[in-house]
């Protein structure tokens, strides 16, 4: 992706590293923009993944498509355009959600076709825009290099209010996504509930998916949240290792990108599915320690 | 409008992978993994591009990756369920190395890799080559024929899996096959006609169908013929305004018939175990 940069080279002297790695002032934006968004998207997708909608999820980063789309057509500002598209998106699958029974096979067609509708009108306004779409591939995978400081401090103002949002409804949130009949009849509002979450969820990936690009704000969404679920039950603790590895993948896809010239977008996806993978590899070890030992009769069962 | 040949390609491959995704859509729906069939048609783009940039041929990249992408969510997944997290957390890898793998074939051809990525996301159904259009045909065909063969057992064990495994369906291999076939499907409806216009042929028509009514086998039967129509409406719209894309128009008229039906019926009819099984069994007295 950027090829301007002779001197640097990954060492094992890590201090090193990172002062090469913050030698440059868009390294260091790019740096702090994917630390506010793995904080942001951690804490969203920790819920996500817990209330199993993933889908949903997948189908709000896609929405930056007719987003954007949309704005060249009108001539508006692409975040108009993205904020538009993702909240009407969310609004439309919260809606058909709600019924008095959650319905996995509805669930499913209706954001399925969510998703298709919504690309199809991208395509749509692309083709009566007529002109060339400029960064087609930055839609889908980000431009992380080019992010200025305004867009860092716009990035965290929207991180504070997300976590203010969860911080306010997270304890019901959470008995609503756990077991949502018993949370309902203990006077949880468990409809509106899920309609603010999706709405957050929507405005989150809206946020995000101008800097990031739509893949990477739903790697960043779904992985740490998944590999954290599977290390730990605890609430507290699980939402902590969430954000850190959230962190973490960041960092480590960032660097690796900065010293071998590959886009951002695979190594953060690559790491991402990596650690997932150990840990699932793990959880099977753990629980089924037949499978790997081979001895069915001499291992007991955990009492 | 017959007389041009990229017409009648069009309305033959159309009409043939639209039976296809109509079909199988509804097990999809019926199963909710509408998000497998989403990851899988994702899944063909990094197949293709890896296949492009390997130099192998596009068609052998398209249908390994997807078919064995398919198999390994099911495998993963709980009673070859594929769950939604682990196929959110396999697409997002898929995708990531389908970036490496512009990277890689762009690094060698220069520009236009933007161009390889809309096609294969996209497709164009009015680009197809007559050829082309008759392999997309017997594709889909083969895989209408495996789906319905399998059709009352994969009913069964979609609607009831623990009676179904009960009475010696083998509910894991029929829904690693649904899967496969959900993969073939992807692979050969991304290349003919775009990523995009098959989910829309998997959900919309597939979601109306299971709203108008409660019996499965009309419900398959009806969740073809939308998207058929759908695809014969947007098919001629798009042909009349030159403007308008055909994968738009056609899930344009799906989205607009699953609304109508959702916006129609009071609540799904659900698909009851005893009552759907019942209409299952009913057909072979």
């Amino acid at each position: 992706m950027v090829s301007h940069l002779p001197l640097a080279a990954l060492s094992v002297d890590l201090i090193s590293d990172f002062r090469q790695l913050t030698a440059y002032p868009f390294m260091v934006n790019a740096l702090e923009a994917g630390t506010v968004v793995a904080v942001m998207a951690g804490v969203v997708g920790w819920f996500m993944v817990l209330r199993r909608e993933t889908f949903a999820g997948h189908t709000l980063s896609v929405m930056a498509f007719p987003g954007a789309t949309f704005a060249l057509l009108l001539g508006l500002s692409a975040a108009v355009g993205y904020y538009t598209f993702c909240g009407a998106c969310a609004l439309v699958i919260a809606a058909a959600a709600a019924g008095r029974r959650r319905h996995r096979g509805e669930e499913s067609a209706v954001t399925g076709t969510v998703q298709a509708f919504g690309l199809a009108c991208g395509f749509l306004f692309l083709s009566l825009y007529q002109g060339v779409l400029a960064g087609y591939e930055n839609l889908l995978f980000g431009d992380f290099l080019g992010i200025t400081r305004g867009q860092v401090l716009t990035l965290a103002i929207v991180c504070v209010v997300a976590l203010g949002f969860f911080a306010a409804v997270g304890r019901p949130l959470l008995f609503a996504s756990v077991d949502e009949p018993v949370a309902r009849a203990s006077g949880v509002p468990v409809r509106a509930l899920s309609l603010a979450f999706m709405l957050a969820l929507g405005l989150t990936v809206a946020a995000t998916a101008q800097i990031t690009g739509a893949l990477l704000v739903f790697a960043l969404l779904v992985a740490p949240a998944a590999t954290a679920q599977l290390i730990t039950p605890r609430v507290g603790a699980s939402l902590a290792l969430t954000v850190l590895l959230g962190i973490a993948i960041t960092w480590v896809g960032l660097a690796l990108a900065y010293f071998y010239n590959y886009p951002v977008g695979f190594y953060i996806t690559a790491v991402a599915f990596l650690v997932y993978l150990i840990a699932r590899l793990a959880r099977a070890a753990i629980d089924h320690p037949t499978l790997m030992h081979g001895r069915s009769r001499d291992v007991q069962a955990p009492a | 409008m017959f007389a041009q040949e990229f017409v009648r390609s069009a309305w033959l491959a159309g009409t043939a992978i639209a039976v296809a995704g109509g079909l199988i859509g509804y097990f999809v729906v019926l199963r909710a993994q509408v998000f497998a069939g989403d990851a899988l048609s994702h899944v063909a783009f990094t197949g293709a591009l890896a296949a492009a940039a390997a130099g192998i041929d596009i068609r052998i990249g398209l249908f390994a990756a997807t078919i064995l992408i398919a198999l390994m969510l099911g495998a993963l997944g709980d009673r070859s369920h594929a769950d939604d997290v682990t196929i959110g957390v396999t697409f997002a890898a898929i995708l990531g190395l389908g970036v490496y793998f512009l990277a890689l074939f762009s690094t060698g051809s220069g520009g236009g890799n933007g161009l390889l990525g809309a096609r294969a996301l996209f497709g164009s159904i009015f680009g197809l080559s007559a050829s082309d259009a008759v392999i997309a045909a017997v594709i889909a065909a083969g895989i209408v024929a495996v789906l319905l063969a399998i059709a009352r057992p994969l009913l069964f064990a979609s609607v009831d899996p623990a009676v179904a495994a009960a009475r010696g369906v083998p509910v894991r291999a029929l829904g690693l096959l649904l899967l496969a076939l959900l993969g073939a499907t992807t692979a050969e409806a991304t290349q003919a006609i775009g990523a995009l216009l098959l989910l829309g042929l998997l959900a919309a028509p597939a979601g109306a169908a299971q709203r108008l009514t409660a019996n499965p086998y009309h419900a398959l039967g009806l969740s073809a013929a939308i998207a058929v129509l759908c695809t014969w409406a947007g098919l001629t719209l798009s042909y009349l305004i030159p403007r308008l894309p055909p994968s738009s128009a056609i899930i344009a008229f799906a989205a607009g018939i699953y609304l109508l039906a959702f916006l129609t019926t009071s609540d799904l009819r659900q698909l009851r175990p005893r009552g759907a099984m019942s209409m299952i069994r009913g057909t072979e007295n």
